[in-house]
């Protein structure tokens, strides 16, 4: 069993990784990160870089968490790799990120959060920044 | 004073409040181009080609001019805060621009290479102004043979001297030649490779081609490497200069326009190596020599200020003899047919306020580029995180559309669709663009000089060479065509001392004023001095140092 994090360098992604963190302590399962991007535009803020992901791995380390990083980059929406990744390592639990939305600004933009949270077979747990 | 009066002529043409709005448009647009890696101002200009048909023909070179200088700011900013320059007179910028920007001088790189790309662009315009009409005059006095002898001087210089591979290099250039044989023969009235498809007969059109090439070609060719790792761009705010920085760029600045602009203006030039020579002459005579390579400015400020040199260079052969050497200008060669004008030595006195016009909208377009680039270069790297996918559709769509609209006739499409095909497998390949739209736009106009030659001397073949400028020039193609193997002859000669007496001559050469036989030098030697830094030994073959080139796909931007 694990717990999926999908994870993004910003304060809504870290807030996740937190969560996840203790949330791993407490059940002592495995954490899977996952930062991905369709990679279909040169630059993309959400997929971490090198130096991100070593303070990421540091941390875990630091922490005693059994844990694994993947950044898949195969044209897939971030919302499919990481319920594959669900499905893949059986995950117990998946955390999200979420940003602060009104509800016409969610009817404009699509949303990752909302394709996991409809198409999980696991419980979601949605943590939102500075909360 | 002449020149003057038409100048402010030009000026008062260039001002009105539409074509400063179109000066505007070609500016963004170019600078928008020149961001995003892949697509250059050559492909913006071919896609543009059918719409600007409907404008007023310095209306439409007014925005073309604003898509070519602003290709070349906007290259600098992808260089520097990206590490990917966004063309190929970009690369040295990369290198020292992208240290700087690591190391939290982002701000100072992107202004020097702004202003220094002003200062320079600015200076190479007024050269323009000073030289072309001198140009013009000679040119005027050229016979059919001499011209035809120039025009095979550009061709294969280009061919050769640039790029990568020769062989490539002619394989593209025969590919253009032979495209643009299609049609009717203007002299006999024979058909030529039609293939007894009566809708060949007229030729194929520039247009439909360039699209093909640039647009359709890189668009298929993106396409089938889509996915990458995103890359990492380094945040920045607004570009400003400390003292500090002003002192150590102006020297750069002035020195990379002297070596910019009279390689641009040469037939094979290029925008390339007056960036390297820049660049080795700054880290020789740089108070902080230790800094390069670890982000010292003047190694940003020499080159950029360089290719923008370069690029007014380029204007001069272009306007004033009617040769392009770059994609860009080649492109813009085929609008000027496009609207039915000659191109030529004669341009200025035909098309006098048009000429004109344009030149005062390069003063006016650096200014507006400065004003766009300093304040919003953090605006423009955003656009780097466009999805490519919609970027290549609409590219695709408008390709389609322009290429439809040209001559409303379906069956363009189809030779949008197989030109396209082949640009596809030419980047495949490595082969590069440049020499085929060369061929394909140079290649009529050849045609009829070498007729023209031919009919005055009766079909006698002596008379390809009875101006003596002639000789001169074919004196010249011969020794860059055998430039290779003098050079190979010459290392086996003396294996230890090449590499040591190669790096010299980087320096040499310019000093020695740059004719036109120098030019092979500087670019043999030019392409050594970035494997001698790589590997030291002096041992690398010219084919391993020429693949080292940080090249997209092995071929500049289009």
């Amino acid at each position: 069993m694990s717990i999926i994090v999908g994870y993004v360098p910003t304060a809504e992604g870290t807030a996740a990784l937190d969560r996840a963190i203790s949330e791993a302590h407490k059940s002592q399962s495995r954490l899977v990160i996952i930062n991905s991007s369709r990679g279909d535009a040169i630059v993309d803020k959400r997929y971490a870089q090198a130096q991100d992901i070593n303070e990421v791995t540091e941390r875990l380390e630091k922490e005693g968490i059994d844990h694994l990083v993947l950044q898949p980059v195969r044209g897939n929406d971030v919302a499919s790799e990481v319920l594959e990744a669900a499905d893949k390592y059986r995950a117990e639990l998946i955390v999200i990120g979420l940003r602060k939305r009104t509800p016409v600004g969610k009817l404009i933009m699509g949303s990752t959060a909302q394709q996991i949270l409809l198409e999980a077979s696991c419980p979601v747990l949605a943590v939102k920044a500075g909360a | 004073m002449d020149i003057l009066s038409s100048l402010m002529d030009g000026f008062a043409t260039a001002l009105t409040p539409m074509n400063l709005l179109y000066a505007l448009i070609g500016v963004l647009l170019g600078t928008a181009v020149g961001v995003l890696p892949g697509i250059g101002p050559a492909m913006t200009v071919a896609l543009l080609l059918p719409v600007a048909m409907v404008l007023e023909p310095t209306s439409a070179f007014i925005m073309f001019a604003g898509i070519y200088y602003g290709g070349m700011y906007g290259g600098s900013t992808t260089s520097i805060l990206l590490n990917t320059p966004g063309e190929s007179s970009s690369v040295i910028t990369a290198i020292e621009g992208n240290r700087m920007a690591k190391a939290g001088k982002a701000a100072q790189a992107l202004a020097t290479a702004a202003i220094g790309s002003f200062v320079a662009g600015t200076i190479g315009t007024a050269l323009l102004v000073v030289f072309t009409p001198i140009v013009v005059e000679f040119a005027v006095s050229l016979g059919s043979p001499s011209y035809f002898a120039i025009m095979v001087l550009a061709l294969l210089a280009v061919t050769a001297v640039l790029g990568a591979s020769r062989l490539r290099g002619f394989a593209s250039l025969g590919l253009g030649l032979a495209i643009g044989l299609v049609g009717i023969d203007s002299v006999s009235g024979q058909r030529r490779l039609t293939f007894g498809q009566p809708l060949l007969a007229d030729g194929l059109d520039i247009v439909v081609i360039a699209v093909a090439i640039f647009a359709v070609g890189e668009a298929l060719w993106v396409a089938a490497h889509l996915r990458r790792t995103p890359l990492q761009i380094i945040p920045v705010g607004r570009p400003w200069m400390g003292k500090q920085d002003w002192k150590r760029s102006w020297k750069p600045w002035l020195r990379g326009t002297a070596f910019g602009f009279p390689f641009g203006a040469l037939p094979a030039g290029g925008a390339e190596i007056p960036t390297f020579l820049s660049y080795v002459t700054e880290k020789r005579l740089s108070k902080h020599p230790e800094e390069f390579g670890k982000g010292a400015i003047e190694g940003v400020a020499g080159p950029e200020a360089a290719n923008n040199a370069a690029a007014a260079g380029t204007l001069t052969p272009m306007l004033a003899l009617g040769l392009p050497t770059n994609a860009t200008a080649a492109v813009m060669l085929a609008a000027f047919t496009q609207f039915g004008i000659q191109p030529g030595p004669l341009l200025f006195e035909n098309e006098g306020p048009l000429v004109w016009a344009l030149i005062a909208s390069l003063f006016i377009g650096n200014t507006l580029l400065l004003l766009v680039n300093l304040p919003l270069a953090p605006v423009w790297a955003k656009l780097l995180r466009l999805p490519r996918p919609y970027l290549y559709a609409g590219i695709l769509f408008f390709a389609t559309l322009g290429a439809y609209s040209v001559n409303l006739q379906a069956f363009d499409l189809v030779i949008l669709l197989v030109v396209g095909a082949l640009g596809f497998m030419m980047r495949r390949f490595g082969l590069p663009v440049l020499p085929l739209i060369l061929g394909l736009i140079l290649g009529p106009r050849i045609e009829k000089q070498l007729r023209q030659t031919l009919q005055l001397s009766a079909g006698d073949v002596s008379g390809l060479w009875s101006e003596p400028i002639a000789v001169v020039v074919y004196i010249i193609v011969a020794l860059v065509l055998a430039w290779p193997l003098l050079f190979k002859a010459w290392r086996r000669m003396r294996p230890r001392t090449a590499v040591a007496v190669g790096g010299g001559t980087v320096a040499a050469g310019p000093a020695a004023g740059g004719p036109t036989a120098e030019r092979p030098t500087a670019e043999r030697t030019t392409a050594v001095s970035p494997g001698q830094a790589a590997a030291a030994d002096g041992k690398t073959t010219d084919a391993n140092t020429a693949d080292a080139t940080p090249a997209n796909h092995g071929q500049e931007k289009s």
